[in-house]
């Protein structure tokens, strides 16, 4: 039952962030952060699991490993840059989180790039 | 796992610790000392919270192969 563990550490995390908060509110940010990297680290083991299981599949439907990879790759950009935009948002600084979110959008537009060119390309080859 | 789980209590420690210090300090007329205090509590735990994000971007990078 992890949940069980995941959900005690969050309420003694936020109980300890508000009592933190009043005193010295920088070390509430820097516990807010090690919450969540804790409970992102013990899900990350299953999501490490599904993703097995997913490049299994394509293998067997033979779907290339480039698509399969860049879309693995976008997920962990969106991940990471959430987390990280969270954080700042929770520090109160907005502005931050916008441009880690603008950041992301970016690098993930540069790695779908290659695959709409190819969707362009095959488009082309049906047309005569 | 059980060591990031003692890291929360360590810096949530060191937290009520510095905040404790300085009021101390605050107190008996020397705010700059109180200030160096917060200060260099800020640094260590953020030296350590540093290094747990770096594990964690690591094991992100492993299981997205993000290279």
């Amino acid at each position: 039952m992890d949940i069980l563990q995941i959900s005690g550490i969050a309420l003694t995390g936020a109980v300890l962030a508000v009592v933190l908060k009043q005193k010295s509110p920088p070390m509430a940010v820097l516990l807010s952060i090690t919450v969540g990297v804790v409970i992102f680290l013990m899900v990350l083991g299953k999501i490490g699991a599904i993703v097995d299981v997913l490049r299994q599949l394509s293998e067997r439907a033979d779907i290339s490993s480039i698509y399969l990879g860049t879309l693995l790759k976008i997920i962990g950009i969106a991940y990471i840059a959430d987390f990280i935009a969270q954080i700042c948002r929770d520090a109160d600084q907005g502005a931050f989180a916008t441009k880690v979110e603008l950041a992301a959008k970016i690098m993930v537009l540069v790695l779908a790039v290659p695959i709409v060119v190819a969707v362009l390309q095959a488009l082309l080859r049906l047309v005569p | 796992m059980g060591a990031n789980i003692d890291l929360i209590f360590k810096i949530a420690g060191i937290g009520i610790l510095v905040a404790v210090a300085t009021m101390v300090l605050k107190n008996s007329g020397k705010e700059d000392y109180g200030f160096a205090v917060t200060l260099t509590g800020i640094a260590v735990v953020l030296i350590m919270v540093i290094q747990m994000l770096g594990t964690l971007f690591d094991e992100v990078k492993t299981v997205f192969k993000l290279f």
